[in-house]
């Protein structure tokens, strides 16, 4: 049976918004304002400002994938440990955040941290010394973190689950000690949810703005604001794709890497 | 006798509510085939884990050459376990899953080697070393599951129904292979298995199981030939059971007439089970005996026919090579040594008393 036109709706919804888009950034970033092809735009990431915002993002997305990775990996095992039906409503509890606002979430976080919010609120009824987080790269760290963990922590999960615990009776029958037992067969059997879990951090960690404008103020430039300042502010969209283009290169090579170590495609979906 | 090599003394385990053993006492002999035969959740294959370390006995002791283990974690075993769906290491190797309980005993590289290959020869699949287990089927899967745990030497080999995913002729075919791997190694192995056949198949002893309680321990021919119980007699193979009156050493009536019989003991006048094998069921011309019936159901089985024969109220399952036609009158015979006299349970607890070898 041949249905393939049923795909067709979702068909021009990607030529709509994903093909003809990307084409018009590279369209856009390999040239100037008078339509001349230049790779000046492309290059132009090497411009100390923007080489520090890109390593900046770099930076603070990979330290956000790596906390991610180590509140996610151990919650994930107590999860998946807890056996099926049980953990549902753990679950649902943990992906609740997801399903509000990526934005609410964040303006909660700038309420919670503000000079004057709730936090320093506390602390100075408790008679402690306040703290200084919101904008400064802690607090950029923190949001992502916060608004990325759920992203972790379900391809580990999903991936811990469908290992059969068998497998790991068998490694402890064979002489494995408990901690030789997660090394050996836990652990490169979680890979996949591992590195989807990286992918689906580390990716839009890179390239918020969001999180950073709202969390780190004006004064700490990631590369995904300085591409959304040229688009609003410099009104310069040549510039803005070149840095786009450079950002997918990183983007390209995660999504290369993570599906080259799952080739099962066994971390992916959830 | 040879030595006793596991003793389970009194060990009870639940789960929440439902209690899976209930104060049971086995011992297998060093360099036994045992088999734990039941139904599903007569408690075999916790029988199986708590002897693996994989769950601890509520109570009681798990003695390994007289000591108690019950407290020991399963690396600290000698035993190795066969697990149901194989278990296997599905990002290693064949040569690395075989190798992995010697890698963590930090055995020498020529060590493994000789041993992987050793355990490959012996399961028939030499030359599988650098195969993927996804890439195998099931019966090589099977295989490589024992050959895993039986480079480590074990004392005692667990089986937990490692035939169970298998289709009926790779079962057979490996149920061979597993006897003469049994002998090969001269080691004890305990096995688990829901299906009879299987049980009688390669056994030394089998120990019939359910609910909790063990119903029966015997060699094949006596589990088959003198059950113990209407539930053994009714697990193992094909049988009529007929409740009866026990009227004096050697004589039972059954459905109200006298069959002579070699059982004696049982008192006089007393209630009985009587089981009686369909292949043990003789039929004769009409008045032959005073047993009569006419025959109802007739199939042809390709080694026998089976048919059925309504007599005094009861329907007889009788196998023989002789063919007798639907419809035809026939008397029933049943020669004395093959009436099997059981005790009637008293109550469902009674059915399932702990039986002493």
């Amino acid at each position: 049976m041949n249905k393939k036109w049923l795909s067709f709706p979702y068909l021009l919804w990607a030529i709509g918004f994903i093909i003809i888009p990307l084409c018009m950034v590279f369209y856009y970033g390999f040239t100037d304002r008078d339509g001349v092809m230049t790779f000046e735009n492309v290059v132009a990431i090497f411009s100390p400002e923007h080489r520090k915002a890109l390593f900046l993002a770099l930076l603070l997305s990979l330290i956000s994938t790596i906390l991610c990775i180590i509140l996610a990996y151990p919650l994930s095992l107590i999860l998946a440990k807890m056996g099926n039906g049980k953990n549902s409503f753990l679950v649902i509890i943990f992906i609740l955040p997801m399903w509000m606002n990526f934005l609410l979430r964040t303006l909660a976080w700038q309420t919670l941290l503000e000079k004057n919010g709730v936090i320093n609120s506390i602390l100075t009824y408790l008679h402690l010394p306040s703290l200084t987080i919101i904008n400064t790269p802690a607090a950029i760290i923190l949001g992502m973190v916060y608004n990325f963990l759920p992203f972790m922590v379900l391809p580990i999960y999903n991936s811990l689950s469908k290992i059969d615990p068998n497998v790991m009776n068998a490694a402890r029958d064979l002489g494995a000690n408990g901690f030789q037992a997660f090394l050996k067969i836990t652990l490169p059997l979680s890979m996949p949810g591992v590195i989807s879990g990286i992918t689906m951090v580390f990716v839009p960690a890179l390239t918020t703005f969001v999180i950073s404008t709202l969390l780190g103020g004006s004064k700490i430039l990631l590369i995904g604001n300085v591409i959304e300042q040229e688009f609003t502010q410099a009104s310069n969209w040549h510039l803005g794709s070149g840095l786009s283009v450079v950002l997918m290169i990183f983007i390209v090579i995660s999504i290369v890497v993570s599906s080259l170590s799952d080739k099962d495609g066994e971390g992916a979906g959830f | 006798m040879s030595n006793r090599l596991i003793d389970l003394v009194n060990i009870s385990k639940s789960f929440g509510s439902s209690l899976i053993l209930d104060e049971m006492n086995l011992y297998v002999q060093e360099n036994e085939f045992l088999t734990l035969l039941g139904p599903s959740g007569c408690g075999k294959t916790t029988t199986l884990r708590i002897i693996g370390g994989f769950e601890s006995p509520d109570q009681g002791k798990v003695l390994f050459n007289g000591s108690d283990i019950a407290s020991l974690p399963p690396n600290k075993r000698q035993v190795n376990t066969v697990f149901q769906k194989y278990a296997l290491f599905t990002h290693m190797t064949i040569a690395e899953n075989i190798a992995f309980g010697l890698k963590i005993k930090n055995k020498s590289k020529a060590y493994i080697q000789d041993k992987v290959k050793y355990a490959l020869k012996l399961v028939n699949l030499d030359g599988f070393d650098h195969r993927m287990p996804d890439s195998l089927s099931g019966g090589q899967q099977q295989r490589i599951a024992i050959a895993r745990a039986i480079v480590n030497e074990p004392k005692v080999l667990l089986l937990d129904e490692p035939l169970g995913a298998l289709d009926l002729k790779l079962r057979q075919g490996m149920q061979y292979e597993l006897i003469r791997l049994k002998n090969e190694l001269g080691i004890t192995f305990i096995y688990v298995t829901h299906d009879q056949e299987e049980a009688l198949t390669m056994s030394d002893t089998i120990v019939v199981m359910n609910q909790g309680y063990i119903q029966q321990i015997g060699t094949p021919e006596t589990i088959y030939n003198e059950p113990e119980n209407a539930f053994v007699a009714d697990f193992i193979g094909d049988s009529n059971i007929l409740g009866s009156i026990m009227l004096r050493d050697e004589l039972v009536e059954i459905l109200g007439v006298k069959f002579a019989c070699i059982d004696k003991g049982f008192g006089e006048n007393k209630p009985v089970d009587v089981v009686i094998r369909p292949e043990d069921v003789e039929l004769l011309s009409p008045n032959e005996t005073n047993l009569n019936g006419v025959v109802t159901h007739l199939i042809f089985k390709g080694v026998h026919y089976e048919m059925e024969v309504e007599a005094n109220g009861f329907t007889w399952l009788v196998h023989s090579t002789k063919m007798v036609p639907v419809g035809a009158f026939v008397s029933i015979a049943v020669a004395p040594g093959n009436i099997q006299i059981m005790n009637k349970p008293v109550s469902e607890d009674e059915e399932a008393t702990a039986i002493d070898e």
